[in-house]
């Protein structure tokens, strides 16, 4: 089942367009082009806000030293807003979604190739706001990402900036929601059955109906933020008669749902590599498809375990406490899939799947400690500690994070037609695990030990501690480098890969790397599911 | 002519062998609008949200003010837009029929109703303003707090409508251009058709918006 792989055609790198040179990239509507320009945006973002981070763990080897306590508040708020709304939220599903979704289902490109193009714009426009918020008037944001009420409306600092940059990224997901909802509905190839579907399709099909359908909350409560902060309306201020828990529900109820649309791609990531890694189609191929409109949707209902401190009902919170837990079953479900995926295959451990594994055993930990924090009573001890903070730091950065760098690392000969080192790729997984743990299970014993988060300062007795964090996150920042140095170097200097170089079954395999204008010469015909291994 | 919307996502199925292969798809251009109504539904919900909790803590300061607001012009503006809506529908089956000015005269009636509309809340907007009626005015904040708020939401649920308002005048302009060009046609109408539907929903915002400020006193 090979679509023109074998012979030899214009990549969409060579093929021309209407416009040249930087010009054929920032106008292009071809879903690959955005799809890497989006890439390159989410990691200079990313790089960005790991470096914010870094500096905040240097001031806490010696809080005051290196940075005040303004600065330091600036530090936490900024590295949450870009490392959520500009990183982890459209990372995966914009830049290896945009790349492959419309290959996966057998397409030449997504259902609105305009929008998409108008997404990034907004994408870029937004982040460029959020960045451009930390230098105006030297007064960066110190609300911390959650803007909550009513300090963000009298803070004195450039919150407004920030607001309406989100304010402009949250378009940009929503459209890319919308598309990515219309092209697997009408650009399925003939045969493509709902159930033939790359699993990966699945995950960024129950992602975009989250962004779709959550997404609007946010625009809203952020843009009533702004009128708050501009004309005094009162909706979250005490002061004329509004409510700021109000203005809690309101965030959470986007933003729980988008702790999903940030895991689902990655699990998508992961469903793909299994079954090409273990020469096995993947166990529970329904299971896994169905637990991802299953998160989805029960992820709806959970915002309220964000609040169980802030004066609820006891009724309100045992039902949120519950619904919480339910979550975790599908989670799970996938969990065990994978790994049964494995058994009596033929496991080759090449770096995707060993990021993979790596993705595994981290986001278990972020998923398990979750279930600490849905516990109601366990959750009034730990609420606002650094457990939180060690929590969705493994399921964020060791879910998501680690599963968008196992798809770059899958997906790179693809996009780039070259091979990257496998030794070095290896190697730095290894180095970047190490730090991972070493920076943040230092934060689950920093938690349950009482260190409140986002403190400037701290007791003496979490000096230790914070030091090993620390150090953790410069092991950390070297794998980082390693890793895409590796995969920058490959860019120019690797190996011309080959069309299929780990035996995928997958439709963009079938074509050449890197893939030509139209991705397929004619519109493939689909006789049978995904992951077809005999 | 297949119907819109109810039956969309149930008749997707069948047509999707096809849609491959077509530049343009209808059903696709407007699944992405019907998609982008939700959206916006949801948007306008979380005013409502607001809305209704606070409808149910100041009920009897809900009550009080709304009787100040002008019934004469919330209805007028009801009966204008409810009109435009019907002109709007109507210029899209003149369209259908072929009757390509009859089309484009009705949009442009759609227009100047929207514009009439907006007049009209501007000079409701400018009596608020002229008494000291407005966000964090001194009037305003020498008020009870149900008040403030009821103000607040006044203005600022139909102030996003109006922005609403103010985009589909500015949609249904750009049909008109479109018309104009023969861009849109009695065979190719899916932009005038997603404009309706855009135009319908800032409708029936209003319909909700009316009641829940003029007629709750």
């Amino acid at each position: 089942m090979a679509f023109g792989g074998s012979v030899e055609r214009e990549s969409f790198y060579e093929a021309p367009g209407r416009y040249r040179g930087i010009l054929s990239w920032i106008l292009s509507t071809d879903h690959k082009r955005i799809g890497l320009m989006y890439l390159a945006g989410v990691l200079t973002f990313f790089s960005i806000g790991v470096t914010l981070g870094i500096l905040m763990r240097i001031n806490l080897i010696d809080p005051g030293r290196f940075i005040t306590a303004r600065i330091y508040n600036s530090l936490f708020t900024v590295h949450g807003v870009i490392q959520i709304f500009l990183f982890i939220i459209p990372g995966i599903p914009a830049s290896l979604g945009n790349f492959f979704l419309p290959i996966l289902i057998g397409a030449k490109d997504v259902a609105f190739p305009r929008i998409n193009l108008m997404s990034w714009w907004l994408y870029m426009i937004g982040g460029v706001l959020v960045v451009l918020s930390i230098f105006t008037d030297g007064k960066a944001p110190d609300t911390g990402w959650t803007f909550y009420a009513p300090y963000s409306i009298r803070t004195p600092t450039n919150v407004s900036v920030a607001l309406i940059g989100v304010f402009i990224l949250g378009f940009s997901s929503i459209l890319t929601g919308l598309n990515f909802v219309t092209t697997i509905h009408r650009l399925r190839a003939p045969g493509m059955k709902w159930f033939r579907m790359p699993l990966f399709v699945w995950s960024l099909y129950a992602t975009a109906w989250t962004q779709v359908l959550a997404t609007p909350i946010l625009g809203i409560t952020l843009f009533l933020l702004v009128l708050e902060r501009f004309f005094g309306i009162g909706f979250f201020d005490p002061v004329k008669g509004g409510d700021p828990i109000l203005f809690e529900h309101l965030f959470w109820i986007y933003s729980h749902p988008a702790v999903y649309i940030m895991i689902l791609p990655a699990m998508g990531v992961v469903s793909e590599i299994f079954p090409v890694f273990s020469k096995r189609t993947i166990f529970g191929y329904k299971a896994i498809a169905f637990s991802s409109l299953g998160i989805a949707f029960f992820g709806y209902l959970v915002w309220g375990h964000h609040m169980f401190t802030s004066g609820m009902s006891d009724t309100s919170r045992i039902i949120f406490s519950l619904i919480t837990f339910l979550v975790a079953v599908p989670s799970g479900v996938k969990v065990f899939n994978w790994i049964a995926t494995m058994y009596k295959g033929s496991v080759e451990t090449d770096s995707p799947l060993l990021f993979c594994l790596a993705f595994i055993f981290l986001f278990s930990i972020g998923g398990l400690t979750g279930l600490i924090n849905g516990t109601l009573s366990l959750n009034l001890y730990i609420h606002g500690t650094y457990f939180i903070v060690g929590h969705f730091h493994y399921t964020m950065f060791g879910g998501t994070g680690f599963g968008f760098f196992a798809g770059l690392h899958y997906w790179f000969p693809k996009m780039f037609g070259k091979m990257y080192n496998e030794r070095l790729a290896k190697l730095s997984l290894l180095v970047l695990f190490i730090g991972f743990n070493i920076l943040y299970f230092s934060m689950f014993i920093l938690g349950l030990q009482g260190m409140p988060r986002r403190y400037f300062s701290y007791l003496p007795k979490f000096h230790t501690n914070h030091v090993i964090s620390t150090v953790g996150s410069w092991i950390l920042a070297l794998g980082l480098i390693m890793m895409f140095g590796n995969l920058i170097r490959s860019m120019f200097r690797g190996e011309k890969a080959p069309d299929n170089p780990w035996g995928g079954k997958t439709l963009e395999w079938q074509i050449p790397s890197p893939p030509p204008r139209e991705n397929f010469e004619e519109i493939p015909v689909i006789k049978h599911g995904a992951y077809k291994y005999d | 002519m297949r119907d819109t919307g109810t039956i969309l996502f149930l008749s997707m199925e069948k047509i999707s062998d096809t849609a491959a292969e077509h530049h343009v798809d209808y059903v696709g251009a407007k699944m992405g609008m019907w998609v982008f109504l939700f959206t916006e539904l949801l948007l306008f919900g979380g005013l409502f949200l607001l809305y209704s909790v606070y409808r149910l803590r100041y009920a009897a300061d809900f009550h009080r003010s709304a009787a100040e607001l002008d019934i004469f012009l919330g209805t007028a503006n009801t009966v204008i837009l409810l009109t435009s809506s019907l002109s709007m529908v109507c210029s899209l089956l003149a369209m259908k029929k072929e009757k390509t000015n009859l089309s484009l005269l009705l949009q442009i009636v759609t227009i100047l109703s929207g514009v009439l509309f907006l007049v009209n809340k501007f000079i409701e907007w400018s009596a608020h303003i002229e008494r000291g009626i407005y966000p964090d005015s001194p009037v305003v904040l020498a008020m009870s707090g149900g008040e403030i708020i009821f103000y607040s939401l006044y203005y600022v649920m139909t102030g996003i409508h109006g922005l609403h308002v103010l985009v589909g005048v500015g949609l249904i302009s750009a049909t008109v251009i479109f018309t104009f060009r023969r861009t849109i046609g009695p065979s190719n109408f899916v932009k005038l058709e997603n404009t309706g539907l855009y135009w319908h929903f800032v409708d029936i915002i209003w319909i909700y918006l009316f009641p829940l400020f003029y007629l709750i006193t």
